[in-house]
């Protein structure tokens, strides 16, 4: 088979479009998974304490 | 400040500006009378300076093992005073341009000072200036505050900071002499190109092994903003500035790209500039000082992660809209108008996230005028983004395309979104640095808050008024068919939007002024904060010591 322009318009075409939705999802089960939840919510208070504002050292 | 350094730092600093010097020399040598020769001449002297000062403490003692209980921050308020100064070179020089389409005479007849040799020095000035070293400065603020942890060591931060700058100057002293590949943005030639690469790998590896320091599980968002940020704009500036040089002592080179491949690499650049460094790195600032400054969490950590991996993919694909009704292929135009339409969605859920979590806390937006800058950094968010993703439609390009609309739509973003965002995540910052209350005078944030917002205003209604004008200008047909208006007619009609422009852009810049004056006399006249919060931010006593010096 030739690879011409119109093959790889097709492959663009047909799976750019499947694997975008692909990914959407994979997105989307990551955020609403229910055992993730805590994990983001401490990550978005945790910048905001301010006691403890230095670096860890060994 | 250098001290700081340990003895193994301070000698491969001198050894990497020792070579720096030699290459400084050898381009020079090499380059004679070609303008290569001149930036030989300034890499010579500006690695010369360095040495000088690295040198001049190299046998000093080691610096106190109790650093290592502190977070780095130096490197982040050189960074800082960097940005001010561009600011002021970038905006400056911006007004003068601006003024230069109004009175053309300004150009004063000589070669440097045409304005196409101006704009670039305007563009590179603000952009990379500017909005680069902002980026720089904050992403080692929060990486190490979101991390807890310090940088990775302290000399690679500072060849970023250094090494970038050099980039700049070259670039922008290169414009004056008329240096340029011809691409928007990426005017630079090879060799400054090259120079890039090496700081901004230092740059991705030195953030990437402070991450894996960190002390917290999770990657706060704001780090993925400014990965994806340093990340993409790497891959932008390697795949888009491949050229051949014509030979290794003169400055000019050619892409490897022609005709409309060129044309779509440029603007795959192009407009992932604007998504990577102009957006992706500035939300990192968004969701980190919005929620420090407003002393509340983000509306929704979820929402902030499906934007952020929206704007990553979407982004990707929109720079064909720059090409429409040109040679590239339909369907290729109408792939970029259709992700541009997209965008809107993750564009318009980061807005309304920083909008949402402020709900509650407008008292707090009445009040501080840092905060009201973040605040009408993401309006303008807003604002931009539906603009761009409505300017991109085909037929509504074919209005706007090549016109002053164009100008007023990069504007709202550059001036509302980036400079206000970059401001308001200043003024946080600077009094945290620099260990003060609060800055200097809290009424000159005020005025400079004020002097900007009217500042952009006007610029940005001028611009629609004068683009939308020429655009229907140029379209507009008598009865026998050919066009109505000659283009020096088009031109006569701008020129009052011109005079507005300029005056919009000086009250801009007059902001900028007033926030130097008082970044400099809130690093050096506003006495240190002696309370508990700022003694919280020094180290954590004990373990520290075992780490032996040099480390």
């Amino acid at each position: 088979m030739e690879v011409d322009h119109n093959t790889l318009v097709a492959f663009a075409k047909s799976w750019g479009l499947f694997y975008l939705i692909a990914f959407a999802i994979v997105v989307l089960v990551y955020v609403f998974w229910p055992k993730n939840r805590k994990k983001f919510d401490d990550a978005k208070k945790s910048i905001l304490d301010d006691k403890d504002d230095k670096p860890w050292q060994q | 400040m250098i001290r700081q350094l340990t003895s193994g730092e301070r000698r491969s600093a001198a050894t990497i500006l020792v070579a720096l010097v030699i290459v400084g020399l050898a381009m020079a040598a090499a380059g004679r009378a070609d303008t290569l020769g001149v930036h030989g001449a300034i890499v010579f002297l500006y690695s010369l300076v360095l040495l000088f000062l690295v040198l001049s403490v190299i046998f000093d003692p080691e610096p106190e093992p109790s650093r290592l209980s502190q977070y780095y921050d130096d490197p982040s308020k050189v960074g800082i005073v960097l940005t001010m100064i561009w600011a002021i070179f970038g905006m400056g020089v911006g007004v003068w341009v601006a003024a230069q389409l109004a009175w053309p005479e300004l150009a004063f007849d000589a070669a440097w000072s045409s304005f196409g040799r101006l704009r670039p020095a305007h563009t590179t000035g603000v952009i990379f200036g500017f909005g680069g070293n902002a980026l720089i400065a904050t992403s080692f603020h929060v990486l190490q505050r979101t991390s807890r942890a310090r940088l990775a060591d302290q000399l690679s931060p500072w060849f970023v900071v250094f090494g970038y700058n050099l980039f700049c100057i070259l670039a922008v002293s290169g414009y004056f002499m008329g240096i340029t590949q011809s691409k928007e943005y990426a005017e630079a030639e090879w060799y400054a190109d090259i120079w890039l690469v090496v700081v901004w790998v230092t740059y991705f590896v030195l953030f990437i092994r402070t991450l894996a320091r960190r002390k917290e599980p999770h990657i706060y968002v704001a780090n993925w903003y400014y990965m994806a940020f340093i990340l993409v704009v790497a891959v932008l500036h390697i795949v888009n500035n491949i050229a051949v040089p014509v030979s290794l002592t003169g400055a000019k080179s050619y892409s490897i790209y022609s005709g409309v491949q060129d044309a779509m690499v440029q603007w795959w650049y192009g407009h992932n500039a604007v998504a990577f460094f102009l957006t992706a790195g500035f939300l990192g600032m968004l969701y980190y000082y919005l929620p420090k400054r407003a002393e509340r969490p983000i509306f929704s950590y979820r929402l902030s992660i499906i934007s952020f991996w929206g704007i990553t993919f979407f982004y990707m694909w929109a720079g064909s809209h720059h090409l429409h009704y040109t040679a590239l292929p339909h369907w290729v135009q109408t792939l970029g108008m259709t992700f541009s339409v997209m965008l809107l969605v993750p564009s318009w859920a980061s807005a309304g996230n920083a909008l949402a979590t402020l709900n509650g806390a407008w008292h707090k937006v009445r009040d501080d005028a840092t905060l009201r800058f973040i605040m009408v950094a993401s309006v303008f968010y807003g604002l931009t983004t539906f603009e761009g993703s409505f300017l991109a439609i085909r037929p509504v390009n074919g209005l706007s395309h090549y016109t002053d609309w164009t100008v007023g739509h990069v504007h709202a973003g550059a001036l509302g979104w980036v400079a206000f965002i970059t401001f308001g995540s200043l003024y946080s910052v600077i009094p945290w640095l620099w260990k003060k209350k609060a800055m200097y005078s809290a009424r000159l944030v005020e005025v400079h808050f004020w002097l900007a917002l009217m500042g952009t205003i006007i610029y940005v209604f001028a611009m629609w008024n004068s683009g939308i004008l020429q655009g229907l200008m140029w379209r507009t047909y008598n009865d026998s068919g050919t066009l109505a208006f000659s283009f020096l007619e088009t031109v006569i009609a701008m020129h009052p939007y011109y005079i507005a422009r300029a005056f919009g852009g000086l009250l801009f810049l007059a902001g900028a002024i007033v926030g130097t004056y008082n970044l400099y006399m809130t690093i050096r006249y506003t006495p240190e904060d002696a309370t508990e919060k700022a003694a919280g931010d020094l180290p954590v006593p004990g373990r520290g010591e075992a780490v032996a010096a040099g480390e």
